[in-house]
């Protein structure tokens, strides 16, 4: 019996007249890992982003675990959630940023163990240990100390992944976590995203990696122009694809 | 090919000369020598008079009412201005014009002019009550005078004056954090507050710190402006003897002397401030850098 982590219905976003989201639709059963590709501004970061509500959305419903996203309804009526309501539902999501966004200000064991003690109520005794498992888990037990200005692009979003876990979540939200690094770190950073997929967490990966898609997405969706274009798994999308559009993005990167 | 362990090629080149330098150095300091010369050796510059004022317990004292009254209103004027920075960024209207309004108000009239105002606000309001608007709830009352006196009012027109010019100083420092750090502490399930406390204020501190000590140094002097309202402070005392013994360069000299030294000493906690939030900078923008312009022999 599986169920279902995200279930996101005909999701639409705009800034202004510029309409970015056009109804995506998807849904992402639990353990599974869905790798979302696109061209860029096709707005598959955009959609990761409304679905931790980091980005309010103009349409559609998103429903995370089975929760509303950001809003409350009785009856037909949405209610604007609380921003601590929302802070709370963010907490059951982790997420992976391209740039990392790790706090400058803290040693890495510091950026891991802040929001579990800070946010979570974890004494800083159980923190410190988990934090320690968690860098130990991506490959950066010696580098509890170090400032993230100290480390290497792919340490830094290994010690980014790891904060992301402290917080125990039951989805993980990579925004294309490899984009900002160098072609040799990219390995690294992917090893430790695969032995997370297998462990079971459920992703959704917003990705430019096609071997990666390939090796571990259980289903891959094609964005262009805010809309789902092909989705499937990755040997009819990635191998196989049906859709011009498709093909002709699937040329353009491979 | 050359192997590391020869080092017949190393770069020992004679130093590039900078005779406009010597020349430059050389005008200065007899443009400096000269100036000392002409203040020594002015007659009217009575100088055992200086000696003299020079550790007088009334300048002394006058030293410790500045000192405090400037941290005092620093730590006063700095909060209320972190305050007011993120109001001013807040998404709720009213706090950002109640703060706007502050702001202009406290920076658009003279210092001065708020000074002599809180110090004679008991010829406005002679008497002050403190309590709960139509009703006998009284919690404090009682002549303006007794409840705010001379350095009482200093301090607050110090205070609010500082929290207004400094609020755009640390309103800077909040903008210049990446919105990157926000997003991330929002995806982690932090609250705005705990955001702001935790890892927005921490980095802009690094911003803030510098033009924060520029604040400082202007308060400690500004704290002379008390004189007017009758403060006990170094400029104050200075002046009281100086009307007395009519040597007012003298005691000009000590107190200047005075606020000189003071000046330099709080630059020394400036710097363990600077080091101390530029953890985990070192790489972008502190130590390291400026080694990439020093060029040196091995």
């Amino acid at each position: 019996m599986t169920e279902l982590m995200v279930d996101a219905r005909s999701v639409r976003k705009s800034y202004g007249t510029n309409q970015v989201l056009n109804g995506i639709s998807l849904t992402v059963e639990q353990g599974e890992v869905l790798c979302i590709i696109g061209p860029s501004g096709s707005g598959k970061s955009t959609f990761l982003r409304c679905l931790n509500h980091l980005e309010s959305i103009n349409g559609g419903r998103i429903y995370v675990n089975d929760e509303l996203m950001g809003y409350r309804q009785v009856g037909k009526v949405l209610h604007e959630l609380k921003p601590k309501d929302i802070a709370r539902q963010r907490q059951s999501i982790g997420m992976v940023f391209q740039r990392f966004n790790l706090f400058p200000h803290m040693t890495a064991l510091q950026n891991v163990i802040e929001a579990p003690i800070g946010v979570a109520g974890v004494s800083s005794d159980d923190a410190k240990k988990l934090g320690l498992e968690l860098l130990a888990q991506v490959g950066l037990a010696d580098k509890a100390d170090h400032y993230p200005a100290q480390l290497s692009g792919g340490q830094q979003q290994r010690v980014a992944i790891a904060r992301a876990l402290a917080m125990k979540p039951k989805l993980m939200l990579f925004d294309e976590p490899t984009s900002a690094l160098d072609p040799e770190l990219v390995g690294d950073v992917l090893d430790v995203m695969k032995s997370l997929a297998k462990a079971g967490m459920t992703m959704i990966v917003v990705t430019h990696e096609m071997g990666f898609a390939r090796e571990v997405a259980d289903k891959v969706v094609f964005i262009d122009k805010g809309l789902i274009v092909e989705q499937g798994t990755p040997k009819q999308v990635l191998d196989n694809p049906k859709e011009s559009r498709t093909k002709a993005f699937l040329n353009k990167v491979l | 090919m050359a192997d590391a362990t020869d080092y017949s090629d190393d770069v020992v080149a004679v130093p590039l000369r900078h005779p406009a330098r010597w020349i430059f150095g050389g005008l200065a300091a007899l443009l400096l020598l000269s100036f000392i010369y002409a203040v020594a050796s002015a007659k009217s510059i009575q100088y055992e008079l200086v000696a003299k004022f020079l550790f007088d317990h009334r300048i002394l004292e006058g030293m410790v009412v500045t000192l405090y009254v400037t941290v005092i209103c620093m730590v006063c004027g700095a909060t209320l201005a972190t305050l007011l920075a993120i109001m001013k960024l807040s998404e709720n209207p009213i706090q950002r014009w109640l703060a706007t309004g502050f702001i202009e108000f406290f920076r658009g009239t003279p210092l001065l002019l708020q000074i002599v105002f809180w110090g004679y606000l008991g010829i406005i309001f002679p008497q002050l009550v403190l309590g709960v608007p139509y009703t006998d709830i009284v919690f404090l009352s009682g002549d303006t005078s007794d409840l705010i006196p001379a350095l009482v009012a200093g301090i607050i027109a110090l205070s609010l004056n500082e929290a207004a010019y400094s609020a755009e100083i640390v309103r800077a420092g909040i903008l210049a954090v990446d919105g990157g750090q926000v997003e991330a502490a929002k995806s982690l399930g932090m609250s705005s507050s705990y955001t702001m406390r935790k890892i927005v204020l921490p980095q802009a501190m690094r911003v803030i710190i510098p033009p924060m000590g520029n604040e400082f140094i202007g308060m400690l002097k500004n704290t002379s402006l008390l004189q007017l309202i009758a403060v006990a402070e170094l400029y104050t005392a200075a002046s009281t003897i100086s009307s007395a013994n009519l040597a007012q360069i003298e005691l000009l000299i000590v107190s200047g002397f005075w606020y000189l030294v003071m000046t330099t000493v709080l630059g020394f906690p400036q710097r363990a401030l600077e080091k101390r939030y530029g953890r985990g900078f070192e790489s972008v923008g502190g130590r390291a850098a400026p080694r990439a312009f020093k060029v040196g022999r091995r």
